[in-house]
């Protein structure tokens, strides 16, 4: 079978984040026929783009690429998929590297059919991560409902209450495990690749543009959950302080990014994910008004191009040249005034809505936690890649903010850089 | 293979509270198949004994009533034995409660008038499971003639460069080849470079020459200048590949397709088909068919496509009130920076251009739209060259207008470090009008951001045009395919090489050919040395993949591939035309030739054949026609109202995960519908639902991915074309006087899960008011 062939070298590759980039170099690397570990701290594979609604510029809905990645995943027994891992050590150099990595129990065995019944008998609700808090879960759930691996989890903080066991006398297949512990494990590989991802920058630091402050205020990622058919709403957009249909939505480009005091960097994806949005909103109410405000529509290349064109000749969406400066809450109704100085015509504006939208960036997951690996690192925090020294790299948003379709390129590139170690050893 | 057979029925996860397993044991039973039933077969007992009766019995075929087959896929896989997945969990009791479709009373039973909705739809399954284990086989591998595993790179630029290096680091042979006489592309062509290192602040210098120098230190590279591809025949794994000169006429060019005008005669009426190919024939007079090999073409496995991009050439008048082709001094951005790679900038007169102005967008009426095929590249070009204007004088200054500066990502750096010059003013705007003032001219643009109006004097003025993927010209490749020498559908994407996915962004329509750089989008010399990365590796991968006899993307690893029954071919070119891979090649008869490891094991050359000789060892029109036949449709000599029998065929890779979360969901739909999944639906092939109609089914329906400019189907074409042979199955039914209402098909997305339920129930209802089919019995 496909065994008797086998890849031109010896040798393993780990990769860190099962999210695209590391599902991506992770497939691409074991169906040149090496054996792949994948090392996730999610209970789950997909990472962010699983909580997206749609792909910018096609309209299309991740899990489908995820489903396709998942079945490559099935049909390869060469790729082994750790969840709920960590890195936790990485000794060795290239060619050889012993990692040791951490494995935190889910509370819940391979016995797992997926049946719910330890969801049905658990009382205790907990706030969900994967809507941003925005929707209440069991404290035993399925991550999502295309979740990989399809299996519950039990949420430490139900750990050593009566819930707990009520989860475990509800399973029928002995699949609860109150007693799973924290585990270590050693791997031996050639190469490693860092596909650790993004965080949203934390919106709250922001100052001036109140979220926290004002619920009606909302980030760009938490919209994506609000338009997802499985999200806190089941798809249907609505204003968290009242459940309101909003009728107008001002987006806040550059929340964070492109500011010195914050991210000075661009964040690549903000512009593309709020013209997207708008098509959510315009799509679910006719006559809603949408107010863009933004510095430059990064669009770049004929496909954005031609999605921002698109969007533009919508007269209920209006785009305006400027950086907000302020926003203000109407106590009463909810409301939102939004002001920015025109930066072409020099006024300021101000534009009352019911609904904001901050177009928070990305900030890599480095930023704040470094793994205990010898990498470098920028100022901002991403991974800078040496190719002359080899063995670790970094794909996709862990090395430089990107969307998806850069971050599969640069990942299927990465498949080759680790490979190239394993060769030359 | 001596197929001994197994059912195996799991009672869990409420399978064995709603159904009657006695029963359900009976289907199997009736057949002579032994049949065992476990509470939890998942678990370790009940894999022990599948693995025991494998054992001690030499089971080798096995049907497993249980859950998805999305789901315990490790659990469920056994070396050597063919296995089938009843998906009795998701899609039948999850998606039916007991609720909605109750069990039948002790008086109910056999009384001619109630049935069991739910156990029905189980016993259907099982049975449909059966018939399929028995019409399928384990596949072999398919094997190349002779194979090479050595990577041919088009192109001799940076990205190419790049991806031959790449490819020679993992050890595999490279040749490139480049069409001018030395390399290094438009690389070898500039001042300076774009910041290539953290902190992206500063210009670096032309990177290619170190990496042509780079090239000499490997020896499993080969460099064929002065050498352009005449034609690429075969399959990855086994290219054949016809080199020659630029310029040069040889009987292995590629034969091109004829012309649109050329297929009309001269009252503007289109020729008939063999009056077209003998046109053809005189167009390609000197050229052999594609079919014969050049025996004396070079080998290779998989191809790097890194062609390039060539400027943008404006038309006449296009850009005439920016006073393109009427001033001398103003020039595009590739003109300017041969200029400035050459030396000082100097207007046409030989003046020093101190006050150089950069156009961003051509600002007609309200479009701020940038130029044709630019990017965020020629932002950042425009600043790059700005930066040589500062360098060439101390005193010069440059102007940016721009609609929108595009500096994405840690770009952002090198924006601001420009910024900090003050030699250099940039200014959203929309530049108006270029006119001649004195020896110089005047550059007038409103809507900026330093007041209404502007007028700035210029010595020069720079068009930051875009670049053109080589790609629109010429087919490049030369394909010695059937279905022309050039990629398809490009024309969706402005001629780019580009593929429509975002997740799988080096799949195009032509297994084994990879594309990278500037043929695939506007991109940086830094994002093409990546991008080269990636293609390098797609093109090993595609190797390997062929090495082993199994596919590549998206059925990555799949050993099957279609075999053809050829005495029964009526050479009717369905096959050949309708392959999304373009993977057959007709002789001049019309008769398919299979290249295996170019197909992508999609089915639709099987959709598509109307004599159905096509099929995969374990996917064929028999394995699928025996499910169809397998299914019970009850008539009026069993009860006195029957139920419904509706067949609706899924694709497998959106829709059927779309109908198990509507399970999971517990969301509930029509008992009277029985799915079967298919690779896609483009290997939907019309007698089955022809069958299945004839057979008494009440209606059929298709569910499958969206199709048009934005599809979503992994196969590009597979609902699109199933679409055009549902359109054309009304005429069939019609002459059965069956209407057209009871045949349909549905576009769904794989999160459109909660839809579902409607969708399904509102076509079993559609169809209840049309009444059952009335062959029905017979």
């Amino acid at each position: 079978m496909t065994e008797s062939k086998a890849a031109p070298s010896n040798g393993s590759i780990l990769v860190v984040g099962g999210g695209i980039s590391g599902l991506t170099t992770a497939l691409e690397a074991a169906e040149v026929g090496y054996e792949v570990f994948i090392v996730e701290k999610n209970p789950y594979l997909g990472g962010r783009v699983a909580q997206l609604n749609k792909y910018f510029p096609k309209l299309c809905p991740p899990s489908c690429g995820l489903e396709i990645n998942f079945r490559r995943i099935k049909d390869n027994p060469k790729i082994k998929v750790l969840t709920l891992a960590e890195v936790d050590k990485v000794e060795g150099a290239p060619g050889s590297y012993n990692v040791t990595v951490k494995l935190n129990p889910r509370y819940v065995n391979e016995n797992c059919t997926c049946c719910g019944d330890c969801e049905a008998a658990c009382e205790t609700e907990i706030s969900s991560d994967f809507d941003f808090g925005m929707k209440k879960i069991k404290g035993a759930y399925l991550p999502f409902e295309m979740a990989f691996p399809a299996r519950y989890v039990i949420s430490p903080q139900i750990i050593g209450t009566e819930d707990a066991e009520r989860c475990k006398s509800a399973c029928q297949y002995d699949a609860v495990d109150l007693d799973m512990a924290e585990k270590t494990m050693d791997l031996s590989v050639g190469a490693i690749v860092w596909a650790t991802g993004w965080e949203p920058y934390d919106a709250s630091k922001i100052d001036n543009l109140g979220f926290g402050q004002y619920p009606n205020i909302i980030t760009n990622m938490m919209m994506e959950r609000l338009a997802s058919p499985n999200g806190p709403t089941k798809g249907k957009i609505t204003r968290p302080s009242d459940g309101k249909e909003p009728e107008s939505i001002a987006f806040v480009q550059c929340a964070g990014s492109r500011d010195e005091n914050y991210l000075p960097y661009c964040s690549y994806i903000c512009c593309m994910a709020s013209l997207k949005q708008t098509t959510y909103i315009r799509e679910q109410y006719p006559d809603s008004k949408v107010y863009i405000f933004y510095i430059d529509v990064r669009a770049p290349g004929q496909r954005y191009e031609k999605f921002y064109q698109k969007i533009k000749e919508d007269e209920n969406v209006s785009l305006i040249k400027g950086k907000v400066a302020e926003v203000a809450e109407d106590p009463e109704t909810g409301n939102i005034t939004v002001t920015a100085e025109n930066a072409v015509t020099g006024e300021k504006v101000r534009q009352t809505v019911e609904m904001v939208v901050l177009a928070t960036g990305m900030q890599p997951t480095t930023a704040a936690a470094k793994p205990p690996a010898d990498l470098k690192y920028n100022e901002d925090g991403f991974i800078i890649n040496d190719f002359e020294k080899g063995g670790m790299f970094a794909a996709g948003c862990a090395n430089k903010p990107a969307d998806v379709v850069s971050s599969n390129q640069n990942a299927t590139g990465m498949a080759l850089k680790a490979i190239q170690t394993l060769v030359k050893r | 293979m001596d197929k001994k057979y197994g059912v195996y029925i799991c009672t869990g996860c409420g399978i064995g509270d709603a159904l009657n397993i006695k029963a359900l044991c009976e289907v199997p039973e009736e057949e002579g198949l032994p049949v065992q039933t476990h509470p939890f077969l998942c678990g370790k007992d009940g894999v022990e004994l599948i693995k025991k009766d494998i054992a001690d019995k030499g089971i080798n075929t096995m049907v497993i009533a249980a859950c998805s087959r999305r789901v315990n896929f490790d659990i469920f896989k056994f070396d050597g034995c063919i296995v089938d997945r009843v998906n009795l969990r998701e899609q039948v009791v999850w998606s039916h409660p007991r609720s909605e479709f109750p069990a039948l009373t002790e008086d109910q039973i056999d009384d001619g008038v109630h049935f069991d909705r739910l156990q029905m739809l189980a016993e259907d399954y099982l049975k449909m499971g059966m018939a399929k284990v028995e019409k399928i086989k384990l596949p072999e591998p398919y094997q190349v003639e002779t194979f090479s595993n050595k990577i041919l790179v088009i192109g001799g630029g940076i990205t190419g460069i790049s991806a031959a290096l790449d490819a020679a680091k993992a050890g595999y042979n490279v040749t490139i080849v480049e069409k001018e006489a030395s390399l290094g592309g438009y690389a070898a062509k500039v001042r300076k470079q774009l910041p290539d290192q953290d902190p992206y602040d500063t210009l670096a210098l032309p990177a290619v020459e170190s990496k042509i120098r780079e090239i000499e230190s490997y020896d499993n590279i080969t460099v064929r200048t002065g050498t352009l591809v005449a034609r690429l025949a075969g399959e990855p794994g086994n290219f054949t590949v016809t080199l020659k000169k630029p310029g040069e006429k040889i009987e292995f060019d590629v034969p091109y397709p004829l012309p649109e005008e050329m297929k009309f005669d001269e009252n503007g009426k289109e020729l008939d088909v063999e009056a077209q190919h003998k046109r053809f024939l005189e167009y390609n007079k000197g050229k052999v068919d594609i079919l014969k090999f050049d025996p004396s073409g070079e080998k290779f496995g998989a191809v790097v496509l890194a062609a390039g991009w060539r400027p943008y050439k404006p038309k006449d008048d296009e850009f005439s009130h920016l006073g393109y082709g009427e001033l001398p001094d103003v020039v595009t951005n590739h003109q300017f920076e041969e200029m400035a790679a050459k030396g000082k900038i100097i207007t046409s007169d030989g003046r020093e251009a101190k006050s150089v102005v950069f156009i961003q967008s051509p600002g007609k009426g309200e479009d701020d739209a940038d130029f044709n095929y630019c990017g965020s590249v020629t932002s950042m070009v425009a600043l790059k060259q700005a930066k040589y204007v500062r360098e060439d004088y101390t005193d010069g200054k440059a102007y940016i207008f721009y609609q929108h500066m595009r500096t994405p990502g840690l770009l952002e750096n090198f924006y601001k470090s420009i910024q900090q010059d003050e030699g250099i003013f940039l200014t959203k705007g929309e530049v108006i009008g270029v006119s001649k003032n004195g020896s110089g001219m005047i550059v007038e643009a409103d809507n900026t951001l330093l007041g209404e109006k502007m007028k700035v004097k210029a010595d020069m003025v720079v068009l930051a045009t875009g670049m053109v993927p080589v790609t629109v010209d010429d087919p490049v490749v030369n394909m010695a395919y059937r279905q022309g020498p050039a990629f398809r559908d490009i024309g969706l994407f402005e001629g780019y090489c580009d593929s429509n996915y975002i997740c799988f962004p080096y799949e195009t329509q032509r297994t084994g050919i990879y594309a990278a750089g500037a043929v695939r989008r506007s991109m940086t010399m830094e994002e093409s040395v990546e991008d080269a990365t990636g293609a390098a590796l797609k093109a090993i991968q595609c190797i390997e993949s062929v090495n082993r006899g199994v596919s590549v993307h998206p059925r990555s690893g799949d050993m099957t591939y279609p075999d053809f029954f050829f005495q029964r071919c009526t050479q009717c070119k369905r096959c050949t035309e309708e392959c999304p891979f373009g993977a057959l090649d007709d002789d001049e008869k019309g008769t398919p030739k299979p290249n295996p490891a170019r197909c992508r094991r999609c089915g639709t050359c099987m959709g598509a054949c109307p004599e159905r000789i096509i099929g995969f060892a374990d996917y064929n029109i028999d394995s699928v026609g025996s499910m169809v036949k397998a299914i019970n449709v009850p008539s009026e000599d069993d009860y006195e109202e029957p139920p419904m029998r509706i067949i609706g065929f899924v694709c497998e890779n959106d829709a059927y995960p779309a109908i198990d979360i509507a399970g999971l969901n517990r969301l509930s739909y029509s008992a009277d519908v029985r799915f079967i999944p298919v690779r896609c639906l483009g290997s939907m092939n019309v007698i089955w639902i022809k069958d299945a109609l004839a057979q008494g089914m009440d209606g059929a329906f298709l569910l499958g991915c969206k199709y048009g400019d934005d599809y979503q189907c992994h196969f590009i074409k597979g609902s699109e074309l199933a679409d055009i042979r549902m359109k054309k199955i009304g005429d069939a039914l019609s002459s059965l006087a069956l209407e057209d209402e009871r045949v349909a098909q549905f576009e769904v997305a794989i999160d459109e899960y909660d839809k579902l339920p409607k969708m399904i129930n509102d076509f079993v209802e559609n169809v209840e008011e049309l009444g059952p089919n009335p062959f029905k019995g017979f």
